[in-house]
């Protein structure tokens, strides 16, 4: 096994397998998901969409459709206006209306609703909504959008939520939202004194969350609070945006969310809340707004990116220089991806000790549905492209590709690209238990006949997104038991279970037997969001802290009535003693933020950029037919960093559950336009996603032994490391085996077959 | 274009359900009517297998089947498989293999594989692809769901053994 790196003490709790808190109501099928909420004279709505990527909108007709029985209103973006004057929404960027205005910037915008008694016949009346759209040019791909005349919007709106991006405020005749620069020593003496350059473009597609759950949201406004249920992953944000929206106090609006049927991104900051609230206000009755899976594909998605990668490497193999151009393509709103855009687009270097760094990593609207937050913020984008092109690398310089990363390594001690020295990454761990498990050393490709064999392996690097906030409290009923209650939300990854773990191990009690209060902002504090694998590390350590400060009022309540030592178990006693009676509540609060230091805006120097790395890595073994392209991935070896496991049966199935869900947008997924900027393929039927037939009949999967010294109990993120590796090892494997090299995702046969036509060709 | 309304009677898990209902809508929608949370709709085309349930002991898609064409028909859906605290077998391996994440998709794969092991009791791991391959699971717990399969049949065939 490996080398242990860790000092870790005893845990009561953490580090042993449990099972979820909730796994009864999850297989007999009681598990209560935003979807049931029913609410007492609720209407239905159905969003009429724009069938025009980009144009004038000059008129919507709606009495054909406000004609039909069961219709209550037909809704328009001038009617929204009447109830929320500046109807303006998002993170980064104020830049969305809740319905289109004078404007419609992709195809599928939200344009119109229709209101009705039940949903069949929203729907129905729906197809009678008829909307008069002068069309405008459109835009759609990156690059062109970074220098077309063609502009997605006429200004541009930050929201002021994050300092750095106030000064774009008003910026005309522009689609690029963001430009973030980083610079690192001299790139241009290096690529002077160069012993071997490397320029390459790899380009990913733009993909879907596809999320089982559908996205739902319900909202009930009445005289003096409204109330939300929402399928969402970040209920205090939703409850600062709707306050915002309405002139209310934050105490005005109550967000409550169930169990969420997956997110993965899609379920962030905010989507259909202000949509509902905005027609219950309109309507004066509850709303209940639920999108179809197809509907999804017009709402979120991940960006669609060009990166250009420019190495400098020395005679040993030693990378020198490197400029990064990355363009995301953000749709036509701008979600999060700013945010991606900086947070992420400062990693584009790699896991890489390289001296002379240049990034640019630019955000651009284009015509298309907006992108966002997508299980790795980007991540998997930049891997794709930095490890094909270390692959590429060793390749040419005949070296092992994993001696070739040893050797190159941001290993603990060494500076980042931003200037923040490396601490607690495990790259070199991750590595060398990814050749371990693989037998990598041992395992040859096979150049000969119609079946050909080859192997490839990715390492990824991920910062946690910062500074941000999280707030727990804990409490101790008088019989003893606890409570704790956070808004971070439990949608598949297991988070309930591990807050529930940390509170037993500090106050010593059964973990299932702590009870964790679904987010209801009325009564669970802020979070930021569950977000980017930051829940195990801000969450936990918030209630670590409350649990720490519950026990602390405990011990105190128990040497003022003379119960000593307090017992777990015996809690019960304390009360009893203190107050005559089964009586009282402790109540304990915990709230944690990073040390954190914003980039430099002309360098992007920082000396303290992240709390944390999260690391993945992934090998692949694959089987290439050479008549057809067609290829079988054979093994898949996946090795993550997250610091001290805390319930290891979860971890397991967060590594392969994010290896599998890449493989989806590795090897099937992509949305399809037309020229018009029309999707083809909203839906299941037409976008494939992962099914038990697509994963490889081999699938290892580890953590490796590592402690994160400023983690709760040595942990950090997990739910995103292991989708980091994927794509490039796939690339890898098949240029190992049959000598052609995709740098377009997906990787679909039919582009290994062409590659391979014009390679037989060239030779021919 | 006013909606169609039948009154239906069928048997929903053993007792005899009355219901009024939409022409339009979905087997989905009158089980969410007669207050039961398991059966769901996801991708609406019966390809994702969410909606999964028995008509007369057969596997359908809930969300591609009317509601009036339940009348007469015996329904089964995953509520059926527990009582109280007891639960099937196959609820608990996927439990004890940790076969879900974010449990949307749960109640389908739970009935699918029921029927798998129905008619393969020692199914290969090509019959377990072939009966699971209409249902979908986002969170990619296939290998734990795939772990499931096989506890549950173990079981069943010591279960039988000892009887």
């Amino acid at each position: 096994m490996t080398t242990s790196t860790t000092q870790r003490p005893p845990f009561r709790s953490i580090g042993h397998g449990m099972q979820r808190l909730e796994v009864i109501e999850k297989v007999t099928g009681r598990a209560h998901y935003t979807h049931h909420v029913k609410l007492p004279g609720m209407l239905h709505a159905k969003i009429v969409r724009s069938h025009v990527a980009h144009g004038r909108l000059n008129a919507i007709h709606v009495d054909e459709a406000k004609a039909i029985g069961g219709v209550v209103a037909v809704v328009t973006g001038q009617d929204i206006q009447q109830v929320i004057p500046n109807p303006y929404f998002g993170p980064a960027f104020h830049d969305q209306p809740i319905l289109a205005l004078d404007k419609v910037r992709y195809v599928g915008e939200p344009i119109a609703v229709v209101l009705a008694e039940s949903a069949s016949i929203a729907e129905e009346a729906a197809g009678y909504v008829y909307a008069e759209i002068d069309e405008l040019p459109a835009v759609f791909n990156e690059v062109e959008a970074m220098t077309s005349s063609t502009y997605v919007h006429e200004s541009l709106r930050p929201a002021g939520t994050f300092a750095d991006l106030k000064h774009l405020n008003g910026i005309k005749n522009t689609n690029v939202a963001l430009a973030f620069q980083l610079k690192k020593g001299d790139t241009d003496q290096a690529f002077a004194s160069a012993a071997h350059v490397f320029d390459d473009t790899f380009t990913s597609q733009q993909v879907m969350h596809a999320p089982l759950e559908p996205m739902i949201s319900l909202a009930d406004v009445g005289p003096r609070e409204v109330s939300i249920w929402t399928a969402s992953q970040s209920p205090s944000f939703v409850r600062m945006e709707i306050a915002r929206l309405l002139g209310w106090r934050e105490n005005q609006v109550k967000v409550l969310t169930g169990y969420l049927g997956g997110g993965f991104g899609a379920k962030l900051y905010i989507k259909l809340e202000a949509l509902a609230v905005a027609l219950s206000l309109v309507a004066g009755r509850p709303v209940r707004v639920a999108l179809t899976m197809a509907e999804q594909f017009y709402t979120i998605t991940r960006h669609a990116t060009t990166f250009r990668i420019q190495t400098a490497v020395d005679a040993s193999g030693k990378i020198t220089g490197r400029r990064c151009d990355v363009v995301w393509n953000g749709g036509a709103y701008a979600d999060i991806g700013p945010r991606v855009t900086q947070k992420s687009g400062f990693t584009a270097p790699g896991p890489y000790s390289i001296e002379n760094v240049d990034i640019t990593s630019t955000a651009v609207y284009t015509n298309l549905p907006p992108a966002g937050a997508f299980r790795g913020f980007g991540i998997p984008q930049l891997v794709w492209a930095y490890e094909s092109q270390a692959d590429i690398i060793a390749r040419k310089l005949g070296m092992d590709p994993i001696a070739f990363r040893l050797q190159n390594a941001l290993s603990d001690g060494k500076e980042h690209a931003t200037g923040t020295m490396m601490k607690d990454a495990a790259i070199p761990l991750v590595l060398n238990r990814l050749s371990e498990k693989f037998d990598w050393p041992q395992t040859q490709s096979s150049q000969e006949g119609r079946y050909r064999r080859g192997k490839g392996m990715g390492v990824g690097i991920k910062a946690c997104v910062a500074p941000t906030t999280s707030v727990a409290i804990v409490t101790i009923a008088a019989d003893g038991s606890c409570s704790v209650q956070t808004n971070t939300v439990d949608m598949g990854q297991g988070s309930d279970t591990v807050m529930a773990m940390i509170v037993a191990e500090v106050l010593g009690v059964s973990a299932a037997e702590v009870n964790v209060m679904p987010p209801n902002t009325e009564a669970t504090p802020y979070d930021m969001a569950t977000l980017g694998s930051r829940s195990t590390f801000h969450m936990g350590h918030a209630v670590r802290l409350a649990a720490e400060d519950a026990l602390k009022k405990l011990k105190a309540m128990a040497a003022e009535v003379g119960v000593e030592p307090v017992e777990p178990g015996h809690f019960r006693e304390v009360f009893l003693k203190r107050y005559g009676m089964q009586a009282g509540t402790i109540i304990g609060s915990g709230t944690y933020m990073p040390t954190y230091q914003s980039p430099d805006k002309g360098t992007g120097q920082s000396a303290d950029i992240t709390p944390n790395w999260m690391i993945g890595g992934c090998a692949m073994e694959v089987e290439v037919d050479t008549w057809t392209g067609m290829y079988t991935i054979l093994r898949m070896e996946n090795v993550v960093d997250c610091g001290t496991p805390m319930n290891p049966k979860v971890v397991d199935t967060q590594i392969s559950g994010a290896a599998i869900m890449q493989l989806g947008t590795v090897t099937l997924e992509q949305m399809e336009f037309d020229e018009q900027g029309q999707l083809r393929n909203a839906g299941l039927s037409e976008y494939k996603i992962p099914g038990i037939q697509d994963i490889p009949q081999h699938l290892g999967r580890e953590a490796v032994d590592a402690y994160q010294e400023n983690g709760p109990f040595g942990a950090k993120g997990l739910g995103e490391s292991a989708a980091f590796g994927v794509a490039s090892a796939l690339a890898a494997a098949i240029e190992d085996a049959v000598g052609v090299r995709i740098k377009d995702l997906p990787i679909r046969p039919q582009k290994i077959w062409e590659a391979l036509q014009t390679m037989n060709e060239r030779k021919g | 274009m006013s909606a169609v309304y039948n009154e239906i009677d069928f048997v929903l898990n053993g007792r005899t359900q009355h219901q009024r209902v939409d022409s339009r809508e979905n087997a989905v929608d009158v089980l969410n009517q007669c207050g039961l949370k398991g059966t769901r709709e996801s991708c609406g085309q019966g390809l994702c297998g969410c909606c999964t349930i028995y008509v007369e002991g057969k596997p359908v898609s809930g969300c591609l089947y009317p509601a009036w064409k339940l009348k007469g028909k015996d329904v089964t859906t995953v509520e059926a498989l527990s009582s109280g605290s007891r639960i099937d077998v196959v609820q608990q391996a996927f439990i004890d293999a940790g076969a879900f994440q974010c449990g949307f998709c749960t109640s389908g794969f739970v009935l699918m594989t029921k029927k798998l092991l129905s008619e393969h009791p020692d199914p290969s791991r090509e019959q377990i692809e072939h009966y699971l391959a209409g249902n979908l699971c986002r969170c990619g717990a296939y290998p734990e769901i795939i772990a499931a399969v096989r506890l549950a049949a173990e079981r069943l065939a010591a279960n039988k053994g000892e009887q």
